[in-house]
C-alpha cells in the first residue's frame, strides 16, 4: 500500500522512510528523492504550486501502480506539496523500497519522470524583483525523460 | 457538465470553473475546445493554441479525440510542470 499525499505543509523525509520500512525484514534497499525549490541565481522569490485536487492524487496513484507493475517494489511513497514554496524548501518526495537496489533506483527514477509529465501540477514563478511572475513552461527534456520508459 | 480550468488557462478565462451546456454537435474534447474558444475574447486567448491544451475527463487524461458524452467534469490545462 503506497503512501500518496498532496499537502501544503513540509514533510520529514526520514520519518517517511521509517514508516515505509516499519516492521519489515525483507526490504534491502530504499531509494529516496527530494526535489527542492531553487532560487535560480537569486532571481526567484518563490514558486506557487497549483494542482488539480482529486486528480493529482489519483494520477500519482496510477503512476505508482505502473511502477509496482514494472518492478518488484515492497513499498512506495510520493508526497507533493502545493501552494507557495520558497527557495531552499522541499517540493516533492519519492521513496521506493525493494529487496535490491536496482529496482528501487529504477522505480524512483521512473516515478519522478512520470510525475513531471502526468501529475496535474503547475508552477508559477514569483520573481525576487517584484516584477510580473510567469508560469513555468513544460520542458521537452522532461517529455524525453518520460519517453525513455515507453514500452 | 462542469468545466474546470487550471494555471494560465484559468487566469486567461478569469474563473476556475463553470457549468457549460455545449450543443450536441460538440462530440469530442477537441470540439469542446473549439466551441469554448468561440465564447468570447478571454476564451479565445486561453485556447489560442489548442494543441497545447491538455484535457482530462472525470480526472483522467484524454486525447483531443476523446468523446465527451457522459462526462461530468472536463478539465483544461497547460502541460504539467510539477515534480
Amino acid at each position: 500500500m503506497a503512501t500518496i499525499r498532496v499537502q501544503s505543509e513540509d514533510f520529514d523525509a526520514a520519518a517517511e522512510v521509517d514508516a515505509l520500512i516499519a516492521g519489515r525484514r525483507d526490504v534491502g534497499a530504499v531509494v529516496t528523492f527530494v526535489g527542492l525549490c531553487r532560487d535560480e541565481g537569486g532571481r526567484l522569490a518563490a514558486l506557487e504550486l497549483e494542482h488539480y485536487p482529486g486528480m493529482a492524487e489519483e494520477e500519482i496513484g496510477r503512476v505508482v501502480a505502473e511502477a509496482e507493475a514494472r518492478w518488484p517494489l515492497m513499498g512506495a511513497a510520493v508526497i507533493h506539496r502545493s501552494g507557495r514554496i520558497a527557495p531552499g524548501e522541499r517540493i516533492v518526495f519519492v521513496a521506493t523500497a525493494s529487496a535490491h537496489r536496482a529496482a528501487a533506483f529504477a522505480a524512483a527514477d521512473f516515478l519522478m519522470d512520470y510525475l513531471k509529465t502526468r501529475a496535474p501540477f503547475w508552477k508559477k514563478e514569483h520573481p525576487a524583483d517584484s516584477g510580473a511572475g510567469g508560469w513555468v513552461a513544460a520542458k521537452d527534456d522532461d517529455d524525453r525523460a518520460a519517453e525513455r520508459w515507453a514500452r | 457538465m462542469k468545466a474546470v480550468y487550471f494555471a494560465w488557462v484559468r487566469e486567461r478565462i478569469g474563473k476556475p470553473e463553470e457549468e457549460i451546456a455545449p450543443p450536441a454537435s460538440v462530440a469530442t474534447a477537441g470540439d469542446l475546445i473549439a466551441w469554448l474558444a468561440g465564447r468570447g475574447e478571454e476564451y479565445a486567448y486561453a485556447f489560442e493554441q489548442p494543441k497545447t491544451i491538455r484535457v482530462a475527463i472525470d480526472r483522467t487524461h484524454v486525447k483531443h479525440g476523446a468523446a465527451i458524452a457522459g462526462a461530468r467534469e472536463i478539465a483544461f490545462f497547460p502541460p504539467m510542470t510539477g515534480g
